[in-house]
């Protein structure tokens, strides 16, 4: 039983790739017009809620400012992400990887639940490494990512897309308006940068982690061998 | 164009396809697979939104408090100049092409004709969006009145304006052509044009982004082909510098 699913492996590789590119080709945008507004219109810098910088030339998709350039990397790029991000909650709802260790209860959501999690499972220590279970802290994290960041990218790009309006102008509405979609967009892009920071550094910890991530893995627990009697839930190596 | 629907929806997958390889863009082949997502988007959208679906129309008073002027501000020419002071008395819309009765259409026909008056929002390739009232007649009135024929496939708009030493230029397939609240703008917020929002008229392509709302028009001309037209991309901003002719992301 690998500990990663093919699907999982494939997903993960494909939308990171997909991500890199949508983030960067979109701070090529940003810098278009670096002014980000609520409500339905917005062109006055004089009434932006937020100024935001110039992103240099290395941190964008090209290199240097090329705004048509970056619209055919975030267009080609929002394909393999949008449909992705369909593929990997099919995929999750069908083998039981969101049931198994996204899903959380009421009691995970209490600080203690989370400080004693954030305490055992720091990196460095033994049972921040290849844990099979997820703890509270992985479960709302990631569950925050799949369930409101993720989804939040595709709804507030289709949203600031005038031909995808027709459709579903009531989407645009409930966001705020055009306007307001498109700072949700930003913001939603930061928090996925965010998250790619901790996962990264997390990961680094232990290139296990990363290898699992292409191989598979193996999943410790009771399908494949009987959990340590000891201590329920902790790996058996560290 | 069911075919070209469906051609463009596998060249959608294929991207797909080919990106999930990391192949990376660059070169002809590179920019085709950028075209095929981009053509892939035009045919979900249309899929969705359905070829008649129409844009948002909002309140007056959801209206920006002034509507933004980008690119070309003016016409550096004495003639317009002239016009823009008179109101315009001699300037003529001319409608050819594939077309079986050329037209030259004055502002007094051009407001003749039955009007549209529409609260819009503008969203421009940059980011940034304003709301204003455009009356005009559809374009639609306009084509039939001058019998487009069977074999235009595109509706290419002639502007007064050069931008980077270039006449500015762009085209529309039948679809958007033909939808309800594609017109042409004599009027913003209840005023004839101003100068810098492309005075005496310019297009108004609701589902699309800013660069697409040709201003100064001079000419609406039916053709088959984008080939031979400008650089053949389509527009002044798809020649000069790469930017995608579908417009509506």
């Amino acid at each position: 039983m690998t500990k990663h699913a093919l699907s999982t492996r494939l997903w993960h590789w494909v939308n990171a790739a997909a991500i890199i590119v949508l983030f960067m080709s979109g701070l090529n945008i940003s810098n278009a017009h670096r002014h980000l507004y609520w409500g339905r219109y917005g062109f006055d810098p004089a009434t932006a809620w937020l100024d935001v910088i110039r992103f240099p030339g290395w941190a964008t998709i090209p290199q240097h400012y090329d705004l048509a350039g970056a619209r055919d990397w975030h267009i080609l790029a929002a394909w393999p992400f949008a449909v992705g991000l369909l593929f990997i909650w099919v995929a999750m709802l069908v083998n039981g990887h969101f049931r198994r260790d996204l899903t959380t209860s009421p009691r995970d959501w209490t600080p203690g639940a989370v400080l004693a999690s954030l305490r055992a499972h720091s990196p460095g220590t033994a049972e921040g490494s290849a844990g099979h279970r997820y703890n509270p802290v992985q479960r709302i994290l990631y569950g925050m990512v799949f369930g409101v960041l993720l989804p939040m990218m595709v709804l507030t790009g289709l949203s600031i897309s005038p031909g995808f309006e027709p459709a579903a102008p009531w989407l645009v509405e409930l966001l705020g308006g055009r306007q307001s979609a498109r700072s949700l967009h930003f913001l939603a892009a930061w928090g996925i940068f965010a998250f790619f920071l901790i996962h990264i550094v997390l990961a680094l910890a232990d290139w296990r982690l990363i290898l699992e991530m292409f191989t598979g893995g193996r999943r410790e627990g009771p399908a494949v061998a009987p959990p340590p009697p000891a201590v329920e839930g902790v790996p058996q190596n560290g | 164009m069911a075919e070209i629907r469906r051609r463009s929806l596998l060249a959608g997958m294929a991207a797909l396809g080919a990106g999930a390889c990391a192949k990376i863009p660059g070169g002809k082949d590179g920019q085709d697979l950028f075209d095929a997502a981009e053509g892939g988007h035009r045919a979900l959208q249309r899929a969705l939104a359905g070829k008649q679906g129409l844009a948002p129309e909002y309140a007056p008073e959801d209206r920006s408090p002034t509507f933004r002027g980008n690119g070309s501000l003016t016409v550096d020419s004495d003639f317009y100049r002239q016009q823009l002071a008179s109101g315009f008395p001699e300037w003529r819309l001319t409608v050819g092409g594939l077309v079986d009765k050329p037209l030259a259409l004055s502002l007094d026909a051009i407001r003749a004709l039955p009007q549209r008056t529409q609260i819009t929002r503008h969203d421009c390739v940059e980011g940034w969006s304003a709301i204003g009232e455009w009356t005009g007649p559809q374009l639609g009135t306009i084509l039939e009145a001058a019998g487009v024929r069977e074999q235009a496939n595109f509706i290419v708009f002639r502007c007064a304006d050069t931008l980077y030493g270039s006449p500015y230029y762009e085209s529309i397939d039948m679809i958007e052509a033909w939808h309800p609240q594609t017109i042409i703008a004599h009027a913003l917020n209840g005023e004839p044009l101003p100068e810098k929002n492309g005075a005496p008229l310019r297009a108004r392509i609701e589902r699309q982004l800013g660069y697409k709302q040709a201003k100064y028009l001079t000419g609406i001309e039916a053709v088959a082909s984008l080939e031979g037209i400008g650089k053949g991309n389509g527009g002044f901003w798809e020649d000069h510098s790469g930017y995608q002719w579908y417009a509506g992301i």
